[in-house]
């Protein structure tokens, strides 16, 4: 992880991850977001979803374990993380997060980031700030 | 839409944070580092206990911000709203232990290409006083 050199231009690890069909019910669980949207497929059918989506804070989580991934993996490197959240993710089908760093400045690296399911784009814009080397 | 109340401000909402609690929330989202996880290992790398992952913050933030985007004065049809944007800020890391207090408010509403934005501001403090997150969220409403 913390062998990447983070530098402008280069990429960050890549972080793959298939949300299981019931996470959403346990992110519920873990969030206390109970929105119907996102654990019972018929009321999502209702209101013209194709299916229960997921929890747009569950794939920005998955964004901002794949840029403390990038920092080194100390939970204290993340120090801000801004995101668009677009198209819908779903259960079941792999999320992959990737990274560019953009600038680096005053020991703060700034990462661009994407998480997409088969080329739908559900987290965009996504602009990671690190401090890496914790502690 | 209606007059908006701008700069409004909700009453504080006090969380108090418990390692099974963080441990869920990891074990969900997939963060299997063992300082989330492990007291021993939380101490051995520099925090007072189990510490939360950083998105943790949506957990102990939720409290707050629910009367925000409830208020009828905002008049939020949440049937049309969708999570549109999101920023988060960290300062002190949350251990199990913490008791984290946030308080949030109205920062603007605005209408673009149809749509109505609302963007509510959250900031967190822990029992110390010491912020540990600042939240920007956005909030969009089709055809309103």
């Amino acid at each position: 992880m913390a062998d990447t050199k983070l530098e402008p231009g280069a990429a960050v690890p890549e972080l793959s991850v298939t949300p299981d069909k019931y996470v959403p019910h346990r992110y519920a669980g873990a969030s206390g977001d109970f929105n119907p949207i996102h654990i019972d497929a018929e009321f999502a059918k209702a209101v013209g979803l194709p299916q229960n989506i997921l929890h747009g804070l569950y794939s920005m989580a998955q964004v901002a374990r794949a840029a403390t991934q990038a920092g080194g993996g100390d939970p204290r490197s993340l120090k801000r993380l801004a995101v668009q959240f677009r198209g819908m993710g779903i259960p079941e089908q792999e999320i992959k997060v990737t990274g560019t760093v953009r600038e680096v400045k005053d020991g703060r690296v700034v990462v661009d980031t994407v998480a997409e399911q088969a080329g739908n784009q559900i987290v965009r814009n996504a602009e990671a700030e690190l401090e890496p080397d914790f502690p | 839409m209606a007059e908006a109340p701008i700069g409004k401000q909700y009453p504080s909402f006090e969380y108090e944070v418990g390692r099974e609690k963080i441990r869920e929330y990891a074990n969900v989202v997939g963060e299997s580092n063992p300082v989330h996880h492990d007291p021993e290992a939380a101490k051995q790398a520099g925090f007072r206990g189990v510490v939360a992952p950083p998105m943790f913050c949506v957990v102990y933030s939720a409290g707050a911000m629910g009367p925000a985007i409830l208020d009828p004065e905002m008049g939020i049809n949440l049937m049309l709203m969708v999570h549109g944007e999101q920023v988060f800020e960290w300062g002190e890391p949350v251990c199990a232990g913490d008791t984290i207090t946030t308080t949030a408010k109205i920062k603007d509403v605005f209408e673009k290409k149809g749509m109505t934005f609302y963007v509510f501001e959250s900031e967190s403090k822990n029992q110390d006083g010491q912020t540990t997150v600042k939240g920007t969220w956005t909030n969009i409403v089709r055809g309103s």
